[in-house]
């Protein structure tokens, strides 16, 4: 009975082992020639290449550590848990690149996160997202991509240990996480919302970014737009536990999303500068709209909005503190030496272009890691607000006097407990950081 | 290579990508108005106009430059009579002089945000220009005086 007992169980076992490995396998689709740049449209081609701006393609698919890479070459390195994973050649080259992949290679590897010889690929290309995309989106990001130039540029090897190396395991990854097929277009939303949802769910990922992951490097179901820690900056909340003090409206998130600055919130900067300035961008106005029509709902900012006046009126005041009179606090003349000649705002309202701190998103995080990034590397002409820039106050500050000053604005613009170990985590964020050099006088 | 605008002229200069904008200012194209005071943004003496906005110039990597719209002291008049320039003069502002091509390029900046500015709103924008001459009292009645004009209020000062 017992062996009887014992032979059904391994039974089980080898069956369910047998229909996992039927489940996990997937055939190699047949390379194809590289199909000629004419065998696509124009008009296929330009669509295709506003949707992989909106996808991003080019951010992960471009190296960016040392020299920088050929677009869409591949090589980004991108740090996991896991180890680092480098993305891979998605130029029509034959060799390196994807220029072997068939139309309907290339929508498997979106769909099902399978390359075209079978193997599983890892979620760290979001084909969980992309999973949503319409058939006519996907032909036509691949249309764009088959019509580069082919470049030929193999990619270093992942550090992804045993066991997470083992690429088989992927298929159990999916079977738990991967959620495959188009979006249900929801009723009880209009037509902006849905294209919303189909934009911020599928092609544009938001979520593969602001929603943290579980200890299989899944997004977690259970806290959709928490916001988590990527590439050494947080990605904020994108729903009510975000904790600025003014809601996220709309319009607020149309103006970032658009022209990558939000009057009462702050700039893009970082990794979220190239995802408005090298992607939602190129995107119809309709479709930035849309996605932020989509997100002022996830936060519910037509229930909370009606808290802003209050906030902003007293953001003001905040704004001006210790900046009037003589001052004895050496934090506060830290701040109004440094800071406040293109941070202090006067009035109703911040001036526009003159970010107000007491508003600023990086002061009200759980973390000071945005204000510290922000302080430390500047932002840019080609972050943020894209005509002007914020110079880099590396050289300027120690890990001590960061500390001070971030200490001193969370407790005077913001209404929010203290932070903690200040100087420790600003001089952690110094060393993710090359090292500008010192403006000394020559 | 990066490319900007400075003083409507296109200016490309081949430096490394962390090189101070000031020093590209001062050195390649030679415009020596903006003045290095204490190399780490906290004096003013560098400041220069960015997109029309008071930044100081010690501290702006060149690469964060790229495609920029800049102007420099000398590029706000090209006969050195812009109106804050000519109350500048009016009520003899500079002592030494050296911080106040940065003073002015704040001050213009104030105005453009706040046309009529309080004692409050010139304290808080322009603390983090310093004047070790102290010409402070007459930097804010130039300022003032410039709102003023602008205003067209010919009785004032």
């Amino acid at each position: 009975m017992i062996k009887r007992i014992a032979a059904a169980i391994v039974g089980i076992g080898v069956a369910g082992g047998v229909g996992f490995l039927a489940y996990a396998w997937y055939p190699a689709i047949a390379p194809v020639a590289p199909p000629p740049p004419s065998s696509f449209s124009a008009a296929q081609i330009e669509r295709g290449r506003v949707l992989a701006a909106g996808g991003y393609c080019a951010e992960c698919h471009t190296r960016t550590d040392g020299k920088r890479g050929v677009e869409l070459a591949g090589d980004y390195k991108m740090d996991t848990p896991f180890g680092a994973i480098f993305s891979s050649n998605i130029t029509p080259d034959p060799e390196t690149g994807i220029g072997h992949w068939s139309e309907a290679a290339f929508k498997r590897a979106m769909r099902k996160g399978i390359s075209r010889d079978g193997t599983q690929l890892f979620p760290a290309f979001p084909f969980d997202h992309f999973t949503h995309m319409t058939d006519q989106d996907i032909d036509d990001v691949y249309a764009f991509l088959m019509t580069r130039e082919p470049v030929h540029s193999v990619k270093r090897d992942n550090t992804v240990g045993f066991p997470f190396n083992i690429r088989l395991e992927q298929a159990g990854w999916k079977l738990l996480f991967l959620h495959e097929g188009p979006l249900k277009n929801d009723p009880s939303h209009d037509a902006e919302w849905n294209r919303g949802a189909y934009l911020a769910e599928g092609l544009s990922h938001c979520s593969a970014c602001h929603t943290p992951r579980n200890l299989m490097g899944a997004e977690k179901a259970s806290a959709p737009y928490d916001g988590a820690p990527v590439d050494n900056w947080i990605a904020p909340p994108l729903n009510e536990h975000n904790p600025t003090p003014v809601v996220w409206t709309e319009d607020e998130y149309f103006k970032y999303l658009r022209f990558g600055s939000a009057p009462l919130h702050g700039s893009a900067a970082g990794p979220m500068s190239p995802v408005v300035h090298g992607g939602l961008s190129e995107m119809p106005e309709s479709d930035v709209h849309a996605i932020a029509h989509y997100l002022a709902d996830i936060d519910h900012a037509s229930s909370r909005v009606s808290q802003d006046p209050k906030a902003i009126a007293w953001a003001m005041q905040a704004s001006m503190k210790d900046l009037v009179g003589p001052q004895v606090n050496p934090n506060a003349k830290l701040y109004a030496g440094a800071c406040a000649a293109c941070h202090a705002n006067a009035g109703p309202q911040p001036v526009e272009g003159r970010p107000d701190l007491a508003l600023n998103n990086a002061l009200w995080l759980d973390e000071p890691t945005n204000l510290f990034q922000v302080i430390l590397r500047g932002i840019g002409t080609t972050e943020g607000i894209s005509t002007v820039s914020m110079p880099s106050f590396y050289h300027s500050f120690s890990d001590a006097d960061l500390a001070r000053l971030a200490a001193y604005l969370r407790a005077t613009r913001t209404t929010l407990p203290p932070w903690t170990d200040l100087e420790k985590k600003a001089a952690e964020v110094r060393k993710t950081l090359p090292v500008p050099p010192v403006a000394s006088s020559h | 290579m990066t490319t900007f605008r400075l003083n409507g002229r296109e200016v490309t200069v081949d430096v490394p990508g962390d090189t101070p904008l000031l020093w590209v200012i001062r050195d390649e194209v030679g415009l020596t108005g903006t003045k290095f005071g204490c190399g780490i943004g906290m004096c003013g003496a560098c400041t220069i106009h960015i997109g029309g906005r008071a930044t100081r110039s010690c501290v702006t990597p060149i690469s964060a430059a790229e495609g920029a719209d800049i102007t420099t002291i000398e590029g706000i008049d090209p006969e050195g009579n812009h109106p804050v320039q000519q109350v500048w003069r009016e009520i003899q502002v500079p002592q030494c002089g050296y911080c106040q091509s940065g003073q002015i390029m704040q001050a213009i900046s104030l105005l453009k945000d706040y046309p009529s500015p309080t004692d409050e709103e010139i304290d808080a924008v322009m603390a983090g220009s310093l004047c070790r001459c102290m010409t402070y009292i007459r930097i804010r009645e130039a300022i003032k005086k410039a709102a003023a004009t602008a205003r067209g209020d010919a009785s004032n000062g």
